[in-house]
């Protein structure tokens, strides 16, 4: 048991979160999570658990009851601007992400947005290109690249910000399995702390050491990736022996 | 399909295409302004303007064959018109008709043919159209595809079902069709207004380059006007 | 309907290219006050889904088939500033992209589908949609978004010295009626099916105005449109009628009188003759809706 002066402090923190929607639906029931640095978690759960909607709340895009702190920092009003270049959200369809005309312009929105000037924002979408692998799309159009390529491109439209913790959403939607393999080898590549919402469980596994089980709106079990899954009946598995 | 092809033309390379949107622009409205102003000696400019037109599809490395083709999309509407003129006895006036809107629409296609979209709506940015506007329209293209794709499969996933041709109930299938296509557009608008929050949006869209007006511009814009523009007034003060 | 360049002659396009200008002006700012730019991408997208709409084919008794236009359920869904901006949009980029329209006629285009069409369709359900006459007004909105812009078409083809014959007339008006009554069906069938999916998709107006102020305000309206029209048949006549009114009512400063002596006294010519009628009509139209918003306005605010 290390002394507590030498455990880092967590990334995220998140204490006894709540959310109704307008219509009166409880959606988070009291929510309890810490992200530490360079940690990669999962988030499991069916549809409609909360998991989206909880991750909503981590920049600020939804306010909830309870608190919600990234980088130490409270997620507030006066503090989004702020808490928004620390995380990075990386949403389920590419093509919303991906609404400017080109690829540099797109990656390079985050930066302009942070105050940087065109030159700068420029010269930090190309940077952040490279790292994804895309540096010579940069002149294209988002439709002509494919569903990978253009994830790709959405995490480089993240990077740009030099976030330190990456919040991912499904990403494995509409990817191929080379697509999978891909997206797996950078994001093990990138050194941010992060958080993948995801139903693929191997891609969990390939990636994350931690996982959590969200169910109606809480999180009823967190552990080592593996034992989530076979706790909670979460793999395809038992089916392939029919 | 149509967008499809010029979206590939307009990515290509050549003296045009190089050219600032502005001055293209500029050009275009100037002979479009020639072209509709033209009365007098009709027959002879028109050709002459045609030349023009050919020596700028040439020179922007276009298909000669498919731009004159693509032209001729106002045909249809311009030759039912002129027919009825011919009918009530008024063929000078037939001709003019035809001639001019196919030469509009063949110098319209020539500037989008060279200019990308988004490229074109910067062009207007700077001559002073509310950004505002320019944004809508910028996102509607970039979504057209995307909605259109959508809707495509939505009928395409309809006719599967016995088609959308019954006769009152394909009426409200067809309504319903469009009520789901609203809902998930404006779902989406939802989706991407989240990622440009997320990326820090601060209330206002920034531009990251500012497209520069040379002496090549300048040139292209008194040629391309200046010819035709000539012309006219030179068959004027003859005539 | 979609006027290609070669058309209209230079004083009716450059007329209305020089009074759309302001009037999209003036309701890209009133967009922008009620949206902001955060909202850019939800009337972008809208825009997008116009086009996807029309796509969509609504089977009207066996063989034939129609599709949404779009203008009168775009005002009811964002406002008539938003759907005004919406719809200059798909009409720049039909324009541009698709041949679907000129480009100095765009101005003419933009008048009479954007700005006036969309005030026409917004109208009704402005006036009625609060109340019980509420699938009627929308009905109607639908009817006369497409109904006043094609009428404003032909009158700026006719003014521009357009041959069409009664019979072509009168079958234009035939086919612009139907589309008009599809385009009316559509629309109420669509925001039927809107509201059942979610009734915060539709931007309910404030109160029922009643009959008698809608009426006036239809009527305003309509006068001033078959007032274009009729000007655009006979502009003779019109010159007429302005002198007529000239001398018979020279204190009063409505528009005939000083079109009259301007005319006969500096510019005779055929030019300024067709733009004058032209303008006449705008006039009108324009007083009609500056009359109607500031007495709307008041309403609302007492």
């Amino acid at each position: 048991m290390r002394p507590a002066a030498q455990n880092p402090a967590p990334v995220i923190s998140v204490r006894d979160l709540h959310y109704r929607y307008d219509d009166g639906t409880v959606a988070l029931a009291g929510v309890d999570f810490e992200l530490q640095p360079s940690e990669t978690v999962a988030l499991f759960g069916a549809n409609g658990s909360g998991k989206t909607t909880f991750v909503l709340h981590l920049n600020g895009l939804l306010e909830g009851r309870g608190s919600v702190e990234v980088c130490g920092m409270p997620v507030k009003k006066e503090t989004l601007k702020r808490v928004r270049q620390k995380i990075g959200l990386v949403f389920q369809d590419p093509d919303d992400q991906l609404f400017m005309p080109s690829v540099l312009e797109d990656v390079a929105f985050g930066a302009l947005n942070l105050g940087l000037s065109p030159q700068q924002a420029s010269a930090r979408a190309r940077i952040a290109l490279e790292k994804v692998g895309m540096i010579e799309s940069l002149d294209k159009a988002p439709y002509h690249l494919s569903a990978g390529q253009k994830k790709r491109v959405a995490i480089a439209g993240v990077l740009v910000m030099e976030p330190e913790i990456l919040v991912l959403d499904e990403p494995t939607t509409f990817l191929d399995p080379p697509g999978q393999r891909a997206l797996t080898r950078l994001l093990r590549e990138l050194p941010q702390s992060k958080l993948i919402v995801t139903h693929d469980v191997d891609f969990a596994r390939s990636l994350a050491t931690r996982a959590v089980f969200f169910e109606k709106g809480r999180i009823a079990g967190e552990g080592p990736a593996d034992r989530i899954v076979e706790q909670f009946h979460w793999d395809q598995k038992q089916y392939n022996r029919c | 399909m149509h967008h499809v092809v010029l979206e590939r033309w307009s990515r290509g390379s050549s003296f045009v295409h190089r050219r600032d949107a502005r001055a293209k622009i500029l050009a275009l409205l100037a002979f479009l302004a020639v072209v509709a102003t033209t009365s007098r000696s009709f027959e002879w400019l028109a050709g002459f303007y045609l030349l023009l037109l050919l020596a700028a599809v040439i020179s922007a490395r276009l298909p000669v064959a498919g731009a004159l083709r693509r032209a001729a999309v106002v045909l249809p509407f311009s030759l039912t018109f002129a027919a009825i003129s011919w009918l009530s006895g008024e063929p000078r006036h037939a001709a003019l008709l035809v001639g001019k809107s196919y030469l509009s629409a063949l110098a319209a296609l020539l500037l989008v043919s060279t200019t990308p979209l988004p490229q074109l709506l910067r062009g207007l940015d700077t001559l002073g159209i509310p950004g505002f506007l320019l944004m809508v329209a910028q996102f509607l293209y970039r979504y057209l595809f995307v909605i259109v794709e959508q809707g495509r499969r939505m009928r395409l996933a309809g006719l599967c079902r016995g088609g959308l041709k019954r006769r009152s109930g394909g009426f409200r299938a067809a309504a319903g069709a469009l009520g789901v296509l609203f809902a998930r557009s404006y779902d989406r608008a939802e989706c991407i207004h989240r990622s440009m929050v997320s990326r820090g949006f601060q209330g206002h869209f920034q531009l990251l380059s500012s497209a520069r007006f040379g002496f090549a511009d300048a040139a292209f814009v008194c040629v391309a006007a200046g010819l035709p523009l000539a012309a006219s007034l030179a068959a004027r003060f003859r005539g | 309907m979609h006027i290609p360049d070669g058309f209209l002659s230079p004083p009716v396009w450059a007329t209305l290219d020089l009074t759309a200008v302001p009037a999209a002006g003036y309701m890209v700012r009133r967009a922008q006050r009620e949206f902001e730019e955060k909202k850019v991408p939800l009337l972008g997208v809208m825009g997008a889904f116009v086009f996807a709409a029309q796509m969509i084919n609504f089977p009207v008794g066996g063989a034939t088939s129609g599709h949404l236009v779009g203008s009168a359920l775009l005002s009811f869904t964002l406002g008539p500033a938003a759907a005004s901006v919406v719809m200059i949009a798909i009409l720049a980029i039909q324009s541009l992209v698709f041949q679907d329209g000129g480009i100095l006629a765009l101005g003419a285009n933009i008048f009479n589908m954007a700005i006036v069409g969309v005030i026409a369709g917004y109208l009704p359900f402005h006036l009625w949609g609060a109340g019980r006459g509420r699938k009627a007004a929308i009905f109607m909105g639908g009817v006369f978004s497409v109904l006043v812009a094609a009428l404003l078409a032909v009158s700026e083809l006719l003014i521009s010295g357009i041959a069409m014959s009664g019979t072509v007339l009168g079958v234009s008006f035939g086919l612009f009626a139907v589309s008009a009554l599809l385009e009316g069906a559509i629309t109420l069938a669509v925001f039927q099916a809107l509201e059942s999916l979610n009734p915060h998709f539709i931007k309910q107006p404030n109160a029922d105005r009643g009959f008698a102020l809608g009426l006036t305000a239809l009527a305003a309206v309509s006068l001033a449109v078959v007032g274009v029209l009729f000007a655009s048949t006979h502009p003779d006549g019109l010159e007429k009628l302005a002198e007529t009114l000239g001398i018979a009512t020279r204190a009063k400063p409505l528009l005939a009188s000083p079109l009259a002596d301007y005319e006969a006294g500096f510019l005779p010519s055929a030019w300024l003759r067709k733009a004058g009628a032209g303008l006449t009509g705008l006039g009108l139209i324009y007083g009609a809706c500056a009359l109607l918003g500031r007495v709307v306005g008041r309403r609302r605010s007492a």
